[in-house]
C-alpha cells in the first residue's frame, strides 16, 4: 500500500540520520532549544520580579535543573511502556487524591495558590499527565471515532479527577486536567454532534456549577466583571496587573525597570502574575515575542503529534500540545483580565516547582514519541 | 482482510487526526489573537491611563509643616515660642509583638488604658508604616528613663515635635492670642495645600490676624513608595518655608507694670506713642493661661474660665465698648470752640443741674452744689457736667458727631488685630437707622458728657488721645513693628485741621491742670518727674432714678461706675498716650489715673531720652 511504502520511505529517512547525538539521546533538539529560550527567559523576568532575590533565582534554578533532568529520563521510556503504565498511573493519582481529601493536607483557602512548594508533592501534578495518558490508552484500544459508551467512560476518568481536586478546592489545576482530557476526546474525534451537544448542556448547567463553586471563587469571578468595586480586596490583584501591562506600553520600561512589582502593588509578581513583570518591563513587543515563542512550542508538539505512528502517541501528544497552551492561555488571561483569576501559573516561567518538573516531563513524553518512532517500526 | 480494514482504519483515524489538529491549531491560533488584542488594548489604547496610574501608584507626596514664626515684644523679649513637646510613637509594623511591647513600656513610662485606646483608634486611622504615637507629653524625666531602655524597643522612638508655647500667657493671652486645633470650619477656609502638614492655626489676637504670614509654606518631599508605604528614593525635595517672626512695639515689661497696676480689679489699659501710634502696652485685665488652648483646653477649664464674673476671655480693650463719661469733654470742648458756640474764656453759672427751656426734667451735675462760675478751662479741670450739657444742647448733636469722629469715636482704628468693635457715636440719622427713632434734645446734653449712647472701646479712646495729644496729627494704631525683621512704616490718619490752632492749647494745658491745678480731678497722680495732662471719666454702668442720689457702697460691685482717664505726657513733647478704664472702679481720678501713672514711670524710666 501506499502508506506502506510511505512509512518505509521515512524510516530509511531516519535511519540516515542515526548518527546524531540528539537523536541517540532521545532529544528533540527544536523543542528543547525552544524550552531553554523560554526557561532562560523566565530566570530573566525572574531575577527582576523576584526583587534579585538570589535564594530564589537558586532555588528556580535548581528547579529547572531537575525538571530538565525528568524530562530527559523520560524521553528515554518508549511509549508503549508509559502506555502500558497509564491506567495504573491513573490509578495510584486518583487513590492519592482520595487520600489527600480524607487527611485533609490541601485546602489554605483563598491564599493556596501562593505555595507551590517544591518539596511538598501534588498528587493533583500526577494527574495533569495521568490523566491525558489514561483516556489516550481507553481511546487506542477502541475503534476511533469514539461509540457514546466509551465516550461516556472516558468522561468519567475525566470527572473522577476534575471533581476531586476542585473539591481541593484548586479550580485552576482542575480546569487543566479536564482540558487535557476533553483534548484526547477531540483528538480522537468525537462527532462534532456531540460536542454540540455537550456544549449547550453545559450552558445549561452553569447556574449549577456556579452554586457548586466555593465562595471565593464565585468572588473572584464577580470582581472580575468590575474589579475597582473592590480595589482593595478581592479586585487588587487584577487592577494592579492591569496597570503593570498597560503602563509597559509599546515597548516597555526595560529589563529591571518595573515599578509596579519592584515597588511591591503587584501581588505575586514571581508566581501567577510574572506575565505583568514581563508586559510592563517588555510592552507589546516583548509580549508577541514572548507569545510567539510559545507558539513555537506549541507546533512543535503539535507537529510531533501529527507525526506519531500510533493513536496512543498522537493523542497524548496532542493533549500535551493543547493543555500546554492552554496553560499560557489562562494565565495570561487571568491577569490581562478576560478571565477569572484562578491560580494557574505562566508556564516554564512563574515561580515554582511541581508545575515545572510536570510541565518538562510531558515535554519528555514528545521527545520520547518523537524519538522512539523507529523502534516502533522495526 | 482483518488488518487491511485495520490498516484502512488507522489511515483514517490519522487523517481524521490531522484534521482535528488543524482545528486545534486554528483555535489555538485565535486564542492568541483575542490575547494579541486585549494586550494591545491594555498597551497601546489605554496606555496613558495605565501610565498615569503606575506613576500615582509610585510616587507618594509626603508633606512637612512650617515653622511657625515667633513672635518677640520691642526689646526681643520672646512671646510665643515653638517648644518641642515629647511623644512616645511607634511604627505597628516594625514592631513584632505590639501588645507585649505596650506592656513592657508601661514599666518604663506611665501609660494609662486611656493613650492605648486613644493609640490603636488612631492606628485604624493611619496609614501603614506611619508613627503613632502613644504618649504626649512626656517630661524630661519620662524621656531620659527611655531613651536609656531604647535598644530594647525597636520600632519605638520619641518624637519630638514643635507645640506653640507662651511665656507670658496672662499678660499677652488677649494681643498674642493663641493657636489651637484646626476646626472643621476653618478646614474649608484654609488652603487644603499648604495646610497639609499643619495641625495648628491661629485663633486670636496676632496669631489669627497673622496667620498667613506666621504659618509660614509647607514643604514636600516626593518619593518613590512601596505599597507598603516604605519610601526607597528621593524623587523632590521642597524643604518647609518658616513662618514670618513678629516684632511688637509692644514691651512686655511695660505691659507686665500695666497689668499689675490693676492690681484685683477688671479692665483695659491702652498705651500707644504719640510719635509713631506703637501699641506700648495692650492690656485687657484680666488674661489668662493661653496655653491652655493650645492642646485643647479640657471641659472643666473652659467652663471656668466662661462662667467667672471677671470674664477673661473677654478682650476689653479691642472689645469691650464703654460709655466714655467725662474723658469726652476735651473732645467736647474742642467742637465748642471749634464751632464758635463758645468762647476760651466765656464763663457759665453751674448751680449743680440744668433744665432745658420748658422743661422739669433736671439735668444733674456729679457735684449737688454745682461748680459756680466756670470757663471751658474750668470745666474740664473740674469736670464740670452742666458746662457740657449747655454746650451740647447749643451744638446739637450731628455737630458733636461730625466734630467727634475725626477723632476716630464710632468707628474701628484698623489696629492690626481682628475683631475691633467700633464703638458707637450717635447722631439723629443713626437713631433713625437703628432705632427708627427720632432723637431727642435730651439725648444731646447726656451725650455731651459722654453718657447715653456713646460707646467706645479702650483702644479708640487711646488713639483720639493721641490726635489731642499730637494736636492733630497722628498714626494709625499698630502692634507690629517688624514682619520678618522688615521694618512696618507707621501709616498716618487724617488730620485734624483746627480754623483756630491755639485751641489745642487751650484744651491740652486744662488737661494738663487736671493733674496739676489744685482743684484737678487727678491731681494725686502729680509728679515733679515730667508733665502729664489727663481727664478723668466715671461711666454710669446702671441709671439711677431721678432725684435719687447714687450711693457707692449701696450698689452691687458690678453695677459700679466705671473709672476712665485719659492722657498723655510729657505735654509739651507728648510720647505717650494712655486710656485706662477700670471696670466698677468707681472715680477715674482714684482708681484709673494711678495706673496711668504707674505706666508713664515705667515708661519714661526705660526709654532713653532724646
Amino acid at each position: 500500500m501506499s502508506w506502506d511504502i510511505q512509512q518505509t520511505t521515512r524510516v530509511s529517512n531516519f535511519q540516515q540520520t542515526k548518527g546524531n547525538l540528539f537523536e541517540r539521546l532521545h532529544i528533540d533538539a527544536l523543542l528543547l532549544f525552544l524550552l531553554i529560550a523560554l526557561s532562560s527567559i523566565g530566570i530573566l523576568i525572574l531575577i527582576s520580579a523576584g526583587h534579585e532575590d538570589v535564594g530564589l533565582i537558586n532555588r528556580q534554578a535548581i528547579r529547572l535543573a531537575i525538571a530538565f533532568i525528568a524530562m530527559l529520563f523520560i524521553a528515554q521510556i518508549p511509549p508503549h511502556i508509559l502506555k502500558m503504565l497509564s491506567p495504573w498511573l491513573f490509578i495510584l493519582g486518583v487513590l492519592l487524591l482520595i487520600g489527600v481529601l480524607l487527611f485533609g493536607e490541601v485546602g489554605k483557602g483563598a491564599q493556596r495558590w501562593l505555595n507551590f512548594g517544591f518539596v511538598r508533592f501534588q498528587p493533583s501534578e500526577l494527574l495533569k499527565l495521568a490523566t491525558p495518558m489514561m483516556i489516550a490508552w481507553y481511546l487506542s484500544e477502541r475503534r476511533l471515532p469514539p461509540t457514546v459508551k466509551h465516550i461516556l467512560f472516558a468522561t468519567l476518568f475525566i470527572a473522577i479527577p476534575t471533581f476531586l481536586i476542585a473539591k481541593q478546592p484548586d479550580l485552576g489545576t482542575s480546569i487543566l486536567i479536564a482540558t487535557s482530557g476533553i483534548a484526547v476526546l477531540f483528538l480522537a474525534g468525537i462527532s462534532w454532534k456531540l460536542i454540540a451537544g455537550v456544549a449547550v448542556s453545559l450552558g445549561a448547567s452553569a447556574p449549577i456549577l456556579w452554586n457548586l463553586m466555593k465562595e471565593y471563587q464565585q468572588r473572584r469571578v464577580l470582581t472580575l466583571f468590575d474589579p475597582e468595586s473592590d480595589p482593595l480586596g478581592a479586585g487588587y490583584h487584577i487592577i494592579q496587573s492591569k496597570i503593570a501591562i498597560g503602563s509597559g506600553g509599546t515597548y516597555g520600561k526595560g529589563w529591571m525597570q518595573s515599578t509596579q512589582a519592584r515597588l511591591e502593588f503587584l501581588p505575586e509578581s514571581s508566581t501567577d502574575f510574572i506575565f505583568s513583570v514581563f508586559a510592563e518591563e517588555f510592552g507589546l513587543v516583548g509580549c508577541i515575542a514572548l507569545l510567539a515563542l510559545y507558539l513555537a512550542i506549541f507546533f512543535r508538539s503539535i507537529y510531533i503529534a501529527t507525526q506519531a505512528q500510533d493513536t496512543y502517541s498522537r493523542l497524548l501528544a496532542g493533549s500535551i500540545a493543547f493543555t500546554f497552551f492552554v496553560y499560557l492561555f489562562v494565565n495570561v488571561g487571568m491577569v490581562t483580565g478576560v478571565l477569572p483569576v484562578v491560580g494557574v501559573p505562566l508556564p516554564l516561567i512563574s515561580y515554582g516547582g511541581t508545575s515545572m518538573v510536570t510541565l518538562l516531563i510531558g515535554f519528555g513524553v514528545l521527545m520520547s514519541i518523537q524519538t522512539h518512532r523507529k523502534l516502533l517500526s522495526s | 482482510m482483518n488488518e487491511r480494514f485495520d490498516l484502512k482504519n488507522a489511515r483514517q483515524e490519522r487523517q481524521l487526526f490531522l484534521a482535528r489538529t488543524t482545528i486545534i491549531s486554528i483555535f489555538v491560533v485565535a486564542l492568541l489573537l483575542g490575547l494579541f488584542a486585549r494586550l494591545t488594548f491594555l498597551q497601546v489604547e489605554t496606555y496613558d491611563k495605565y501610565a498615569d496610574l503606575a506613576q500615582g501608584n509610585r510616587v507618594k507626596l509626603s508633606v512637612t509643616p512650617p515653622i511657625r514664626g515667633l513672635i518677640y515684644d520691642r526689646n526681643g523679649q520672646v512671646l510665643a515660642e515653638n517648644n518641642p513637646s515629647y511623644s512616645l510613637e511607634l511604627i505597628p509594623e516594625q514592631i513584632n509583638d505590639l501588645p507585649l511591647t505596650i506592656e513592657a513600656l508601661s514599666k518604663v513610662i506611665p501609660i494609662s488604658e486611656k493613650d492605648i485606646k486613644k493609640f490603636h483608634k488612631k492606628r485604624k486611622q493611619n496609614k501603614r508604616f506611619s508613627s503613632i504615637p502613644l504618649r504626649n507629653r512626656l517630661n524630661p524625666t519620662e524621656v531620659a528613663s527611655f531613651a536609656v531602655k531604647r535598644h530594647l524597643f525597636p520600632g519605638v522612638e520619641i518624637q519630638a515635635r514643635p507645640l506653640r508655647h507662651y511665656p507670658y500667657p496672662e499678660l499677652t493671652s488677649h494681643l498674642v492670642g493663641y493657636v489651637g486645633a484646626i476646626n472643621e470650619r476653618e478646614l474649608k477656609q484654609i488652603d487644603p495645600v499648604n495646610y497639609r502638614a499643619s495641625r495648628y492655626i491661629g485663633k486670636t489676637g496676632l496669631e489669627k490676624t497673622y496667620e498667613t504670614q506666621l504659618h509660614g509654606n509647607v514643604g514636600y518631599q516626593q518619593t518613590e513608595n512601596t505599597a507598603q508605604g516604605r519610601s526607597i528614593k528621593v524623587l523632590r525635595n521642597a524643604p518647609p518655608l518658616s513662618g514670618a517672626d513678629l516684632h511688637l512695639h509692644m514691651d512686655i515689661q511695660l505691659q507686665q507694670v500695666a497689668y499689675d497696676a490693676f492690681g484685683e480689679r477688671t479692665g483695659s489699659v491702652i498705651a500707644i506713642d504719640t510719635k509713631t501710634g506703637a501699641i506700648r502696652a495692650f492690656v485687657s485685665k484680666p488674661g489668662f493661661n493661653s496655653n491652655l488652648f493650645v492642646r485643647g483646653i479640657d471641659q472643666a477649664s473652659y467652663s471656668a474660665l466662661q462662667n467667672s464674673t471677671k470674664r477673661p476671655l473677654f478682650n476689653r480693650a479691642l472689645r469691650g465698648q464703654y460709655p466714655p463719661g467725662s474723658t469726652l469733654k476735651p473732645f467736647m470742648g474742642l467742637a465748642g470752640l471749634e464751632s464758635n458756640v463758645i468762647s476760651s474764656s466765656q464763663k457759665i453759672f453751674c448751680p449743680g443741674y440744668y433744665q432745658l427751656p420748658k422743661q422739669t426734667h433736671k439735668y444733674r451735675d456729679w457735684k449737688k452744689n454745682g461748680h459756680g462760675s466756670v470757663n471751658v478751662h474750668d470745666s474740664i479741670v473740674q469736670s464740670c457736667d452742666v458746662y457740657f450739657y449747655i454746650l451740647a444742647h447749643q451744638l446739637k448733636i450731628d455737630r458733636i458727631h461730625d466734630f467727634l469722629s475725626k477723632f476716630g469715636f464710632g468707628k474701628r482704628t484698623g489696629l492690626d488685630i481682628v475683631g475691633e468693635k467700633s464703638g458707637l457715636l450717635p447722631s439723629t440719622e443713626w437713631k433713625k437707622r437703628a432705632k427708627n427713632q427720632v432723637w431727642y434734645p435730651g439725648e444731646t446734653l447726656i451725650s455731651g458728657i459722654g453718657q447715653g449712647f456713646n460707646l467706645t472701646t479702650p483702644l479708640q479712646l487711646a488713639h483720639a488721645t493721641t490726635v489731642l495729644a499730637n494736636k492733630g496729627h497722628a498714626f494709625k494704631p499698630s502692634v507690629v513693628a517688624k514682619l520678618n525683621n522688615k521694618v512696618i512704616k507707621p501709616v498716618t490718619t487724617k488730620k485734624v485741621t483746627l480754623a483756630k490752632p491755639q485751641h489745642w492749647g487751650t484744651i491740652i494745658s486744662a488737661m494738663h491742670d487736671v493733674v496739676k491745678g489744685a482743684r484737678g480731678t487727678a491731681k494725686r497722680i502729680k509728679t515733679d518727674a515730667f508733665t502729664i495732662a489727663g481727664k478723668t471719666g466715671t461711666a454710669q454702668v446702671f441709671t439711677i432714678k431721678q432725684d435719687e442720689k447714687y450711693e457707692e457702697d449701696s450698689v452691687a460691685e458690678h453695677l459700679k461706675d466705671h473709672a476712665l482717664f485719659i492722657s498723655f505726657a510729657p505735654v509739651e513733647k507728648p510720647q505717650l498716650a494712655i486710656a485706662v478704664i477700670v471696670e466698677n472702679g468707681g472715680h477715674g481720678g482714684s482708681v484709673a489715673a494711678p495706673i496711668a501713672r504707674a505706666i508713664f514711670d515705667q515708661y519714661i524710666k526705660t526709654t532713653p531720652t532724646e
